[in-house]
């Protein structure tokens, strides 16, 4: 098994989550949002970060990198992506995963710990965790606030799509939505920074759940 | 490059003579003496790109000129010194082959004019000091002070630094892990942002800004030359005035995302290619100029560029805006001759342009060619040494018209006064403007912001960084010697209470006019209080910023030598919170408490200003409180700690419960007054009933039992004369939402 964390320019969360991965035993290596190859990647982390800058729309430029054809093929396999943070918002505009990233319904920067619901224990990215079970994580984001259409909301709503909902919504997301994947359940993309909330010295470990749901399920197939 | 003929006009600037007639250098702050000095020293008249970067090198906040005979006092040598002051940054050795690295830097003048963009390239001008050294910064940290929360104007200030500061450091991510933010009339008009970065280095990577070796090639590198921030440091080294517009073409302009690649390829530079890099410098302050210039200079050698390779982002610069163009994101680095493309090639890889614009030469001038001419040839030494300047000094007149007396509190209504200094902007959370920084990106933060001292672990170690800024200017207002002093005290207490031990100190001296013998006093006296705590502490200052010229309208500012703090401890597992843990664990007062008023919180609070003879200060008093508590750390003694600063011990109390949500229960057996007295040397601990009698032991009469942490809705508090009950959620709510009303209302 081996997983890619995309370095975008712009990227600064890259080597939080290639540590966090690494903490898991999982064998992972930062790949440059300039290359196009992801052959004999099984799992691919968009991290988080301010991609290009972010100066147009967040995630706008970043899905026109090189490496994005290959994250698309990636995910057409089948193969495991997650977009943390800009991660998520190049998901969406990559077209990915549906909805939008806003700007926060309260203008402005937002670092914070947000108790977060898990809204579907049974997927790749939750097993580990309880449904209903309310855990803690971080969140460092000014565009984290979900829309989605009406039908789509409903569709997501139906599928079980939605992963992790905010107890005490921080940003004016639809649904409380902080995170979801996609139909086939191999894409997924949240706001909060589950790779901040691994080690016990930083006084959370909320996030290990997140990874090691990940390793019981397609990871440990490879 | 020999041999050109030296150009006396460019374009349609003034001629050597017309320069002379109109005296334009006074606008750009040079003195009639010293473009005489100038002259005789050329044996001719300087033309206007010479009066240009003589202004930019000899001005104040490049050439300390006035400074410099004070600062020279400072005391920087010690066993963990690798590098003191005169680089991008101060480094100290951190043991295991690493280092620390770091420096503060001021962007007072430039915040007042366009907050945003000023507290953003504050943000970004100081992560390059850190990054030019070869060290990854790790941590921000930022010391604002703004005037009161009563009017349109401060309140855009503080939205514009706040965004700012988050606008450049979220995005370039670098945690922001502390600082401190404080309010008074007295910043109204000269806000001050303070920028305080670190950064780690493994000791055989560290670099300087030196320029070494004949025809070695000068290389810039990052973000093209613009029109902006042109003579930004001549700008601040001059006062304001509100008949005069402010200049706002003198503030430079950010771009965070730059600056990550700039940083990033830098840092690569230095991991694949120390063997052919020779020095590296960021472009600050007086920008391609006080850089070039210094580095050659610092290494006895001459230097010339030539212009017309200066990447630029608007057509037809002249020389003299290109050399005092302060564009931001960008960094000069001296690479060994021949041996060039392997570093033009790495910083083309990440879309950086990287081009030699000129060469290390031995005939020690410095020499600027454009479209081939010479358009400036003069020697370096002079250049870069200002002719020093000593000021005469003289004791504030307000300082010998205090009255000995100490304020004596009104304590008619204690429950109201608590509520309302709780309250009290410069008391209240802070929160709801931290919140808008990343604290907690790179995923090393272990003790964030609203603690005594922030805590960055060091990955891959069982070490830990403490880190803080504080000063409270007021006792500096009232007594600059003993202020100073307490200032260096109280960053030590805060860093201690998280366990470590202050290693070091970068500084950020904000004051007045030099040219008032008053100001100059009062940074005489700043510089001596701060040496004489920072030898006790073992904390030698191994780098800092002045900023003078901190006046509106002939009002300076109270002196503000911000220190910034570096600590260091050994096992992370002893990090220590303010935060109360249990109930049950018995609270301890450390220190004691005496008539502490003139300069409080409670004085502020009740008459509206601050006067009277500061309190006392007691050296060997702090040395030990601060001893003990360390050592009670060391021994997992302590539940939590916390310092006692403003506002005194029921501050500290409910700051403690507030963070721990839990409450307490305790007797002082003093008046209620000593309540809000801001002793120095003082802390509040929580001890674990299992561990009451160990810590007893230890603290003899150094500690004095109060009370106990509880779970009660409220927090009592039983004095010699009466019973405070407070309830909890009430007060926390006032102290938690203080900033956000004043802020919207």
């Amino acid at each position: 098994m081996k997983a890619a964390v995309i370095s975008f320019p712009g990227s600064n969360c890259d080597f939080d989550m290639l540590y966090a991965l690494q903490d898991f035993g999982i064998d992972a290596e930062i790949v440059s949002a300039k290359q196009n190859n992801l052959a004999g990647f099984d799992a691919i982390f968009l991290p988080g970060g301010f991609s290009y800058g972010d100066y147009l729309r967040t995630g706008a430029i970043a899905r026109f990198s090189p490496i994005m054809s290959a994250v698309t093929q990636a995910a057409n396999a089948g193969k495991l992506i997650v977009g943390v943070c800009n991660g998520f918002q190049i998901l969406t505009e990559a077209g990915l995963l549906p909805g939008q990233l806003l700007g926060n319904a309260t203008p402005g920067f937002i670092c914070d710990e947000v108790a977060l619901r898990i809204a579907n224990g049974q997927t790749a990215f939750s097993n580990a965790y309880d449904v209903d079970e309310t855990i803690s994580i971080p969140i460092a984001h000014a565009e984290g606030n979900y829309f989605a259409d009406e039908a789509t909301l409903d569709k997501l709503e139906k599928n079980n799509q939605i992963i992790f909902r905010y107890v005490n919504n921080p940003n004016g997301s639809a649904h409380d939505i902080a995170g979801i994947m996609n139909e086939k359940g191999n894409v997924f993309g949240m706001m909060p920074h589950p790779e901040r909330a691994v080690d016990s010295v930083l006084g959370n470990i909320d996030g290990q759940n997140f990874f090691k749901s990940m390793l019981s399920g397609i990871l440990t197939k490879a | 490059m020999k041999g050109k003929k030296m150009a006396t006009v460019i374009n349609s600037e003034l001629s050597p003579e017309q320069v002379r007639d109109s005296k334009i250098y006074t606008q750009w702050g040079l003195t009639e003496a010293e473009y005489n000095l100038i002259v005789t020293e050329l044996k001719r008249l300087p033309n206007f790109t010479e009066a240009g970067i003589f202004s930019g090198m000899w001005s104040e906040h490049v050439s300390y000129k006035k400074s410099k005979p004070i600062l020279r006092k400072f005391w920087s040598t010690n066993e963990r010194v690798l590098q003191g002051p005169g680089e991008g940054a101060g480094i100290l050795d951190i043991g295991d082959g690493q280092a620390v690295v770091f420096k503060a830097e001021s962007h007072n003048h430039p915040s007042f004019v366009e907050p945003y963009e000023g507290a953003a390239t504050g943000v970004g001008g100081i992560l390059r000091d850190i990054f030019s050294m070869g060290a990854q910064p790790i941590a921000v940290l930022d010391s604002l002070r703004f005037g009161e929360l009563d009017n349109a104007h401060t309140k855009h200030i503080v939205d514009g630094v706040i965004a700012g500061i988050a606008g450049y450091g979220n995005a370039i991510g670098i945690p922001t892990v502390g600082g401190e933010i404080s309010f008074d009339a007295v910043y109204a008009g000269n806000p001050l942002v303070n920028v305080m970065a670190v950064g780690l280095i493994d000791q055989t990577a560290m670099q300087v800004g030196q320029a070494k070796g004949i025809g070695n090639s000068i290389i810039y590198v990052g973000a093209k030359t613009g029109r902006d921030g042109i003579n930004g440091a001549s700008f601040a080294s001059a006062e304001f005035s509100t008949e005069q517009e402010s200049d706002r073409s003198a503030v430079q302009v950010g771009d965070p995302f730059l600056e990550k690649l700039v940083m990033d390829a830098t840092l690569k530079a230095v991991k694949d290619h120390s063997d052919i890099i020779v020095g590296i410098q960021d472009m600050g302050a007086a920008g391609l100029l006080s850089s070039s210039s210094e580095m050659a200079a610092k290494a006895g050698m001459g230097i010339t560029l030539n212009l017309d390779l200066v990447p630029q982002r608007e057509s037809h610069m002249t020389p003299y805006e290109l050399m005092l163009s302060e564009s931001q994101e960008r960094m000069v680095l001296v690479v060994k001759h021949g041996e060039e493309q392997p570093i033009i090639d790495l910083f083309q890889e990440a879309d950086l342009d990287a081009v030699i614009i000129g060469e290390v030469t031995d005939n020690s001038r410095y020499i600027l060619e454009f479209e081939g001419n010479t358009v400036a040839d003069v020697p370096i030494n002079f250049l870069t040494h200002a002719p020093k300047q000593n000021l005469p000094m003289i004791a504030p007149k307000r300082l010998s018209e205090f009255s000995d007396a100490q304020y004596q509190p009104d304590m008619s209504q204690v429950e109201e006064t608590i509520k309302a200094l709780m309250a009290q902007s410069t008391i209240a959370s802070k929160a709801s403007l931290f919140k808008h920084f990343d604290a907690m990106v790179r995923a090393d933060t272990v003790i964030k912001p609203g603690g005594d001292a922030s805590l960055v672990r060091v990955r891959g170690t069982k070490k830990a960084l403490a880190m803080t800024t504080d000063v409270n200017a007021r006792y500096l207002y009232l007594n600059p010697h003993i202020g100073a002093k307490m200032a260096v005290a109280e960053a030590a207490r805060n860093i201690v209470a998280t366990g470590a031990l202050p290693i070091g100190i970068t500084d950020g001296l904000n004051f007045g006019s030099p040219d008032n013998p008053e100001v100059y006093y009062e940074l005489d006296q700043s510089v001596a209080g701060i040496n004489d705590m920072a030898k006790q502490f073992n904390t030698p200052i191994i780098s800092g910023n002045v900023s003078l010229y901190n006046e509106t309208d002939g009002q300076a500012i109270y002196p503000t030598p911000m220190i910034g703090m570096v600590g260091l401890l050994d096992d992370i597992n002893q990090a220590t919170t303010i935060a109360f843990k249990h109930a049950g664990d018995a609270i301890y007062l450390i220190g004691e408490t005496t008539d502490s008023f003139n300069g409080s919180e409670i004085q502020k609070l009740q008459l509206g200003q601050i006067s009277g003879q500061l309190f006392e200060f007691d050296d060997e008093a702090e040395l030990a409180s601060q001893s003990l508590v360390r050592k009670a750390i060391a021994q997992n003694l302590l539940a939590s700690a916390h310092d006692l600063s403003e506002g005194g011990m029921v501050v500290g109390l409910l700051e403690s419960s507030f963070a721990g949500n839990l409450s307490f229960d305790v007797i002082t057996k003093q008046l209620d007054k000593y309540l809000f007295s801001e002793t120095a040397s003082r802390f509040i601990v929580s001890v674990p009933q299992t561990k009451v009698a160990d810590f007893e032991h230890i603290a003899g009469k150094q500690a004095t039992k109060i009370g106990s942490v509880t779970n009660e809705s409220d927090v009592v508090i039983k004095t010699l004369t009466q019973t405070i009950t407070l309830s909890r959620e009430e007060i926390q709510t006032v102290y938690q939402e203080s900033i956000s009303w004043q802020l919207k209302g």
